[in-house]
């Protein structure tokens, strides 16, 4: 088993009982893709480039690949994407990847290096995230590495604000929803509820301990009272990943 | 009125140096024809709008087309980096890059804006990001019927916009189907529209399914047909994404000079898309067909 394996299976459990989720660029479309087909058959997918309801005969090779299309209930024009659905609050779960993470869910995807006008590296920038956020109930994250560079005490640009640094900024509207909830990395899950509230490590990878996730966490990382260890994949779960859903790694490097 | 032309006749006819241009078409029905013409043309100091940036600003940058871009997301689609976009902006090589930021729910605002002659369009998402303090066009205003505040961006109004689509009859009435993207709204933001198509078709077919047209004709002012228009994109029913393209364009950016060799063959040494497109030959272009899915036909009867 990879850790992209690992991380996709847990993204798609996390989808458990989700109606309506946004899913963003990378792990995010093959992990809507496995939930699908395990704990959430009917959940409807949004795919940032307005599809919806996708049935896609072979694994979109990205959000805005046209095997999306063919078959699906819906395409949106991006101005009923973002105004009516994102703005207009239709969605339960947005699931992103970001460049960092801080310790209240507020999400860097912009550059990195403190001259911004300079930076160390361009990033692709916000995409759909902003709005995302802004507009979904919670927001769930995925990032294949869990280290102090990603999972930072202070962001390097902040692209997408959580509620607790919008509610500190001036001018303009606070998120609809909680913002992050759930942050699934290659060590690990982190979860948090409240706007106040950081994220708390609440599972563990079979194999690796809590100091080694302290370790990679950019801040002083809260353990959970009630720590579980995460169920790798199961049989079903990994023959579905490997043999149906992407065949060719695409994702799954 | 016949607005058919040639690529080359659209682009010298509409676009001057320094002017504002729109590409748009979301990873689907990208007008990358007209983005080589413009490179054959060798036009100079334009700003390039286009929400999800990809291997044509690569292309636009590195042959010295553009002075700026307007935009919420650049990369090379699952492929990777745009490397020449990124040496722009990581170390100003060869020259800095005026890089003004949105989200996407920004630039569709700004061209909802641009599109319905408002001076600005009010957006909910942006308080606390670092976008704001980025990009001093994103502005917030007081709610004038006594809520908060609320963010605004500027109208987007482009001197002129581009788009792809499948199918045009010989007056522009524009039709597209499959990813959207924000190509209506960007073509009513323009202050000239060029369109180019797959397939130009008698009138009769357009006016078989009406509801097909993304923009009416009255907003178009050239329209040109252009098989393969949007290649290494997809276009629906039409052909497959070139997955290849872009891996192999992801490695060859990396490289600066393989980059501008790359333009002076395959762009600067073809005369049009038509010869760029033969260049690659037929083989190639069957690995990319796809297999056909038609809707069921609607009903459009009326009064007996």
């Amino acid at each position: 088993m990879t850790s992209s394996e690992l991380l996709t299976t847990l993204s798609a459990r996390a989808l458990e009982g989700k109606h309506v989720v946004f899913a963003g660029h990378g792990l995010p479309t093959l992990a809507v893709s496995l939930a699908q087909r395990t704990v959430s058959p009917g959940v409807e997918i949004i795919y940032e480039s307005g599809v919806t309801g996708a049935q896609p005969a072979d694994l979109p090779r990205s959000i805005s690949d046209s095997v999306l299309v063919t078959g699906a209930a819906g395409v949106l024009p991006m101005a009923q994407l973002f105004n009516f659905v994102l703005q207009g609050q239709r969605v339960d779960v947005g699931f992103l990847g970001a460049a960092q993470v801080d310790r209240y869910g507020s999400l860097n995807s912009s550059l990195i290096g403190k001259d911004w006008r300079a930076p160390a590296n361009k990033l692709p920038g916000s995409g759909g995230a902003i709005e995302a956020m802004a507009g979904a109930g919670e927001i769930f994250v995925v990032m294949r590495r869990h280290n102090p560079r990603s999972l930072v005490a202070d962001l390097d640009f902040c692209t997408t604000p959580g509620p607790r640094r919008a509610a500190a900024a001036r001018g303009g509207m606070m998120p609809a929803g909680l913002g992050v909830t759930t942050v699934i990395t290659d060590l690990g899950i982190m979860t948090r509820r409240g706007i106040d509230e950081e994220l708390v490590l609440t599972a563990v990878h079979p194999g690796v301990e809590v100091d080694d996730v302290r370790a990679a966490t950019g801040w002083d990382l809260e353990v959970s009272k009630n720590l579980v260890t995460t169920v790798p994949p199961t049989g079903r779960e990994l023959a579905l990943l490997r043999d149906v859903l992407d065949p060719e790694r695409v994702y799954l490097r | 009125m016949d607005k058919r032309t040639s690529l080359s006749e659209a682009v010298a006819e509409h676009i001057r140096d320094g002017q504002l241009v729109a590409l748009e078409g979301f990873g689907h029905l990208v007008p990358v024809a007209a983005a080589h013409e413009i490179i054959r043309q060798g036009l100079r100091d334009l700003t390039l709008a286009r929400m999800t940036g990809d291997v044509l600003i690569d292309q636009l940058l590195a042959a010295g087309c553009l002075k700026g871009v307007i935009g919420s997301f650049v990369g090379n689609s699952s492929a990777g980096s745009l490397h020449e976009l990124r040496r722009r902006v990581e170390n100003s090589d060869p020259v800095p890059l005026d890089l003004e930021e949105y989200s996407h729910g920004g630039m569709v605002c700004r061209y909802l804006a641009g599109a319905s002659k408002l001076p600005f369009y009010p957006i909910n998402s942006y308080r606390g990001s670092d976008l704001v303090a980025l990009n001093g066009k994103i502005r917030s205003v007081k709610d004038p019927y006594g809520g908060e505040e609320i963010h605004v961006v500027p109208a987007l109004n482009p001197d002129v916009t581009i788009i792809h689509a499948q199918r045009a009859d010989r007056a522009g009435n524009i039709q597209a189907w499959g990813i959207l993207g924000v190509q209506a709204e960007a073509a009513f933001a323009g202050r000239k529209v060029i369109v180019t198509v797959e397939e130009i078709v008698d009138d009769a077919v357009i006016r078989s399914d009406p509801n097909r047209t993304i923009v009416p004709s009255h907003v178009v002012d050239a329209v040109v047909h252009c098989p393969r228009g949007a290649h290494p994109h997809s276009v629906q029913g039409y052909y497959d994404r070139d997955d290849g393209f872009s891996r192999r364009w992801s490695e060859l950016a990396r490289d600066p000079r393989r980059l501008r060799d790359w333009l002076q063959e395959n762009i600067h040494g073809t005369r049009d898309h038509a010869e760029y497109i033969a260049r690659l030959g037929p083989d190639y272009w069957d690995r990319l067909q796809v297999e056909a899915a038609f809707s069921v036909p609607v009903n459009y009867g009326g009064r007996k």
